[in-house]
């Protein structure tokens, strides 16, 4: 057995933890740091609900092991609202399209979705499909989820004219 | 219980932002794996890599000594320390124990559980337990099973047959003999399930000097508490569980009986909490909440204007190795037997067979899904062999909205409908002469391009009628739900639910109703879910009840606190209670409006002024109700005709679907559904749950099966084989809303969540069958995997003949 | 679904890596992206004693073109190979075929080497690589090996990779021929992103006569290993690529794969399924080359 000391910034926020090498980046979000926002749905990278930003880029935290996140920056769902717990563009659209049901794949789909809107500002219907066909959701049929990233596309870039003005 | 009026609502039917959404966009729902105790350990599973073997003997020596080990528990220990789990029908030769004793009757059933300090640790020591099995020969085909040398799942049952009932209601036999044809098909509907993203997970803590073990799980279950508590022989308030958890989906399967019965025994016995949260092969393999698996025959008897006049269907389910409420799946389909049709007689064979595979449990809609999607390919069928418009002849014997209620010959009366208008609006909707003339240019690209129709019942209103229907042992007549709603002394408002959700928008659903009631802002409702010793009588949101169940009882309860204001308030201000309006939660003298008392004036009063309070009143402000669903409350006759459930809502299904002639694989090009469910409380939550429900049907329909080899292994076990489907496979779907209010709810509401499933798989199939019938080919199984149909399509081609590697379809035998 | 026990290093070199696998013997596994990996350990069905992570090794990421081919460091991302300007213009191919492979966030992690050295027949980068008549680098301590991709893929998840070696490096060929360049990249697979039940990968050359110089047709998830067609090739070689031309290249695509029966499909359907994507990729390559020489490049 090894252990090894981590040292990971999650949202914002370093922190340090020992941990087997065996154990999953989620496991060590989720069970050591207690950030729970972050799920567990298949532990064999099919279902996407463990999507985290790694470095800026979403990865799925249950195909990955903590000691190999050293110095890694991540951002979970919990790092999305701003400090004052004002919920983002893209939350605040999810939640107006009602982009979710029972709230497990959530965290996830969030994350792709975040991912999605930093690179392509106003994304196509394909284009949003394709970067959330890595998260399954058993509840929705995607067809809100998609009208909440649409939505979102829109309010930020309404958001940025308003700025030009 | 009288009716609200049905328009000028002031919340209800109106955009709401659900109340639940927040807390899961920030990541603070607590669902149960997010449930951390101190000292909490950690259970693994041992689980029969045989489909039937003996259990010669455990050796856990070696796991006992692993590191971080606590105990390991055997089947017999725990049978001998707890009772049976629950069965729906009674098979007093099937013993269903959460650790197999003795004997193993499926891959994957568990046989051991082993606590550590750790999952890691428990896996580890799991592998440590040493199983001696003795493989035996085991019976997996379900139409072998039912032979009488087929080797048994449960020899002290003497047969795999646990349930054989056969109904005639109706005139059958002088239907068939008078109408000008009849048809005879099989439908297949092989075996898939609901596989919710989270799966099931259970904490319990004993607490020894109390004597009550506390229970947080990812449960969506009627009488939960009751099972466990009587499966670990414990008086029912010894046993409290946690509605406040948020479960990660259920659609039905959220019935991890034996994993709490397990989990609370653990608990129990090490004095520590304990958890255990299946793995997702645990799930897949060990859950037990497989969905239906089912063989229909089915004869058609009708008129050659088109006129359906009477059906037989057998209907045969490969329910695995234990019954549990599987069974019952047989049963709610005959409250719909007809579907929306007016189809005079019926008769109606239920067969559970038990198989060496993995359990079934409730899948959305109760096994009303398949029976649907073996209805609507008979309608299909007569449509083409008559050459009528297949929504024509839908529409020929579609129920008229005049005829409501309609009573069917099962029993049931439906509620109300306006069928021929929802598929009305569908047409206009989807422009259906550009929709076919869409098909048909594919076509003539040489493409195989079909539109699939389907319509659906979707009984609402869950009673537990099917229970005592197949089991006269029992007699359920009630499956009450219930609301407490409390006012504090600062006036807000508070209601209380008893049971746990699992995405539907209870909280949303409470707070909208009892603000439309109480006139106040539903965002300043909170609403908060009990635990079991705290709840008043709740049947959890199975059978699309609770916008009828707990939204009547909500309002019941609003209503009596609305009353009491206007007791107080008249009382206080010298007139009759006649004499005084309500307004906003304010009471004043009718015509005088200066003349009045403000709520907060009220509320004080009910609190703190019990001078001022009418005589007889109870001091403070609340109120519970209690609500038997509509129309329940009588046993089936003997001829089991019975009242399933109160509400009936319809959906109308059609599709755009286009087959690769040379890979075989479907695409959806286009979906609309129309649907009508009376009225809507929150048209967001409602229409989402459409949309999963269609997505859910496409996924039966094209991609998800539970399969198994022929030595009983399951070969989709992961989610690399069991395919759900992803934002890729599910086209846009588009929803036509129609509104058809039910007479026999508070608000005309009418149960929703499972219709777009009830539909979509008969709607993928016809759409298939009407883009294959340009080379002659019709199938009638589901899932359609592109390799199966790319074989038959070139078969088809090669021969001429679509029909080689159909199901068998065998002839309805008649009584026997 | 929790890993056994396992000790992990993360190598600072390739020496390091080599000493590493040397001194667990057939014990070590290197992980890299680990999207294969990393499910495997986790459902038990591999159980090494150490890991050797060798991402932060310096040298294994990035991509570098030479005059005639493309050489991808094995760790480089399969996403950033999807986003480089370099693969986009000389290596149209890969591309496409990084398209299919798994999703956004699979991706962002999983290698090019990883894929390849995880050898499914079904995956993507592998066909590529083979289709295109690629190599593999691969290093132990006894230096590098320079592996003709024909000889890399032994059967399903089995290459020549000894227990002691790893990927340094994978080399695609650029082709430098006159003409117009065409690729496609066709697959069919139950979902969208999952394995194919058998994909077809083509890249050919016409001239300004439309005439095929150059092509070559790979098949996956139709055999034990992904399989270049030569033969259907060669036959496309000096046509103008007509249907009947096409036609006679999948017939012998048709004969030449091998394909197995399991649970999503027969060997029947995957070998007509073989012929019928590579019917469809000639025709998108075939478009695409037809498409740059009818553009203003004629012209000028």
């Amino acid at each position: 057995m090894s252990k090894h000391e981590v040292t990971v910034t999650v949202n914002g926020r370093p922190q340090q933890a020992c941990v087997e090498a065996r154990m999953t980046l989620v496991d060590l979000l989720r069970d050591v740091l207690r950030q729970t926002g972050t799920h567990v749905g298949c532990e064999h990278g099919v279902c996407g609900a463990c999507t985290v930003l790694f470095n800026g880029r979403p990865i799925r935290s249950c195909l990955m092991f903590a000691v190999q996140a050293d110095a890694a920056d991540i951002v979970t769902v919990e790092g999305l609202a701003d400090a004052s717990g004002n919920l983002s563009v893209l939350q605040d659209a999810f939640w107006e399209a009602h982009g979710l049901q029972c709230g497990y794949c959530t965290p996830g789909m969030l994350i792709a979705a975040q991912a999605l809107l930093e690179e392509t500002v106003t994304p196509t219907d394909e284009e949003i499909r394709e970067a959330i066909s890595g998260n399954l959701c058993r509840c929705t049929g995607y067809q809100q989820i998609i009208e909440a990233i649409r939505l979102a596309s829109r309010s930020s870039t309404a958001q940025v004219a308003d700025h030009d003005e | 219980m009288t009716s609200e009026p049905r328009s000028g609502f002031r919340y209800i039917s109106r955009k709401r932002r659900p109340q639940e959404d927040r807390r899961f966009l920030t990541g603070q729902g607590r669902f149960v794996a997010d449930v951390d105790l101190p000292g909490m350990k950690h259970v693994a599973l041992v689980t029969s890599p045989y489909a039937r073997a003996r259990i010669r003997g455990i050796d856990t020596s070696a796991a006992l000594g692993a590191p971080g080990v606590l105990g390991v528990l055997t089947g017999d220990e725990l049978a001998r320390a707890t009772d049976p789990l629950y069965t729906g029908i009674h098979v007093p030769g099937v013993r269903r124990y959460p650790l197999a004793a003795g004997e193993v009757r499926y891959v994957g059933e568990w046989v051991a559980a082993v606590v550590a300090e750790d999952r890691y640790l428990a896996e580890d020591a799991a592998e440590l337990v040493a199983v001696d099995y003795e493989a035996q020969e085991p019976v997996v085909d379900p139409e072998q099973a039912v032979l009488p040398d087929a080797p048994l799942v449960h020899v002290d049952q003497g047969s795999n047959v646990l349930l054989r009932k056969r109904w005639n209601w109706g005139a059958v036999a002088e239907e068939f003999a008078a109408a000008d044809h009849r048809i005879s098909y099989r439908a297949r509907w092989h075996r898939s399930s609901t596989v919710p993203i989270e799966t099931f997970g259970v904490v319990a803590r004993w607490d020894e000097s109390a004597e009550l073990l506390d229970v947080w799980a990812s449960i969506q279950m009627p009488k939960f508490p009751d099972h466990l508590a009587n499966a670990l022989r414990l008086p029912g308030n010894a046993v409290r569980v946690h509605f406040d958890v948020d479960v990660g989906g259920s659609y039905g399967v959220k019935r991890g009986i034996k994993h709490s019965v397990l989990v609370g025994h653990l608990a129990r016995t090490l004095r520590v909490p304990v958890r255990l949260i299946e793995d997702r092969l645990e799930n897949m393999r060990g859950g037990d909440a497989h969905g239906p698996d089912r063989i229909f025959d089915v004869s058609l008897a009708f008129d050659s204007d088109g006129t359906v006049r009477a059906m037989k269907m057998r209907a045969l389910d490969d329910l695995g190795a234990y019954a549990g409420r599987a069974p019952l799946q047989l049963g709610k389909p005959v409250g719909a037997i007809v579907g929306p049709y007016t189809i005079r007689a019926v008769e109606y064979e239920a067969i559970s067979v038990a198989t060496n595979k993995t359990v079934q449990e409730a899948v959305r809609g109760f096994g009303q899904s398949p029976t649907n999607f073996a209805i609507e390919m008979g309608m299909d069928r007569i449509a083409r062999q008559l050459g009528i418009e297949r929504l024509e002849l839908r529409r020929r014997n579609f129920i008229a909205a005049d005829q409501f209620p309609y009573l069917i010959p099962s029993g049931s009366t439906y509620d109300s409908g306006d069928y021929h208008a929802v598929m009305d609006k569908v047409l206009d909707a989807v422009d259906y002469p550009a929709l076919v003339a869409r098909r048909d240019e594919l076509r003539r690209e040489g493409r195989l391009a079909g539109i699939g129709i389907a319509t659906c019942l979707e009984p609402s209103g869950g009673n537990s009628s099917f229970e005592p229907l197949l089991n006269t042992r029992n007699e359920t007549t009630t499956w009450m739900d219930s609301c407490m709603v409390r006012v504090d002394l600062s006036g807000s408002v508070t209601a209380v639910m008893g049971t746990s959700s699992s995405g539907q928008g209870h909280e949303t659903l409470l707070s909208t109703v009892i603000g439309e009631v109480l006139e106040r802002d539903p965002d300043t409702v909170r609403v908060v879910h009990a635990d079991s010793l705290n709840a008043l009588p709740s049947n959890s949101p199975v059978g699309s009840r609770m916008a009828i169940m707990l939204g009547g009882a909500g309002a019941g309860a609003a209503r009596r606190i609305r009353q009491a204001v206007v007791a107080i308030g008249a009382h206080n201000l010298g007139v009759s209670t006649a004499d005084v309006e309500y307004s906003e939660g304010a009471v004043h003298v009718r015509g005088t409006p200066e003349r009045g008392l403000s709520w907060k004036e009220i509320v004080a009063i009910a609190h703190r002024k019990y001078h001022l309070m009418p005589d007889g009143m109870e001091p403070g402000l609340q109120a519970a109700f209690v609500w038997e669903v509509p129309g329940g409350g009588t046993l089936p006759g003997d001829d089991g005709r019975v009242q399933m459930y109160p509400c009936y809502a319809f959906e109308g299904h059609l599709v755009l679907a286009e087959v690769d002639r040379e890979t075989g694989l479907i695409s959806l090009r286009s979906y609309v559904v129309g649907h009508d469910c009376g009225t809507v409380i929150n048209p967001d939550i409602v229409h989402g749950m459409t949309y999963g429900g269609v997505a859910h049907g496409i996924g039966a329909a094209l991609y998800e099966r539970f399969s198994y080899d022929p030595s009983g292994q399951l070969v989709s076990q992961s989610f690399m084989d069991y395919l759900l489907p992803s934002a890729h496979e599910i086209p846009d779907i588009r929803i036509v809303s129609h509104c058809t209010p039910s007479p026999l709810t508070t608000f005309g509401q009418k149960g929703s969540g499972e219709s777009g499933y009830l539909g979509a798989p008969a709607a993928v199939v016809s759409a298939v069958n009407d883009a294959l019938a340009a080379i002659g080919l019709e199938v009638n199984e589901i899932p359609l995997w592109p390799g199966a149909l790319g074989d038959r399509i070139a078969a088809a081609e090669e021969t001429g003949t679509g029909t080689a590697g159909n199901a068998r379809a065998v002839p309805w035998a008649g009584p026997q | 679904m929790k890993a056994v026990d396992f000790d992990y290093v993360r190598a600072g070199s390739v020496d390091e890596v080599c000493r590493m696998l040397d001194d667990a013997a057939e014990d070590g596994k290197v992980i890299a992206g680990g999207q294969t990996l990393v499910p495997l350990l986790a459902m038990r069905l591999t159980r090494p004693a150490l890991l050797v992570d060798i991402n932060a090794v310096p040298g294994l990421q990035g991509i570098e073109g030479t005059t005639d081919a493309l050489l991808l460091g094995s760790c480089t991302r399969q996403a950033e190979a999807e986003r480089s300007e370099l693969v986009c213009l000389q290596l149209p191919l890969l591309r496409k075929g990084l398209s299919f492979v798994g999703h956004v966030q699979t991706r962002n992690r999983g290698t090019i080497g990883g894929s390849i050295a995880n050898a499914d027949p079904s995956a993507e980068i592998g066909l590529v690589m083979l289709t295109l008549g690629g190599s593999v680098v691969t290093r132990s301590s006894d230096g590098d090996t320079i592996v003709p991709a024909d000889e890399f893929f032994l059967g399903p998840m089995i290459t020549t990779l000894m227990p002691n070696e790893f990927i340094r490096q994978v080399q695609f060929p650029v082709w430098q021929v006159e003409g117009w360049q065409g690729t496609g990249f066709q697959e069919t697979s139950p979902r969208r992103s999952d394995f194919a039940l058998a994909s077809a990968a083509v890249q050919l050359v016409l001239d300004k006569d439309g005439i095929c110089r150059r092509a070559a047709i790979g098949i996956g998830g139709a055999a034990a290993t992904p399989v270049r067609i030569d033969a259907a090739a060669e036959g496309l070689v000096g046509t103008t690529v007509s249907e009947a031309d096409i036609t006679a290249a999948a017939d012998v695509v048709r004969e030449m794969v091998d394909p197995e029966s399991d649970l999503h499909a027969s060997a029947d359907y995957r070998r007509r399924l073989a012929a019928t994507l590579a019917a469809r990729a000639i025709r998108e390559a075939r478009a695409e080359a037809r498409r740059k020489g009818e553009g203003p490049d004629v012209e000028a």
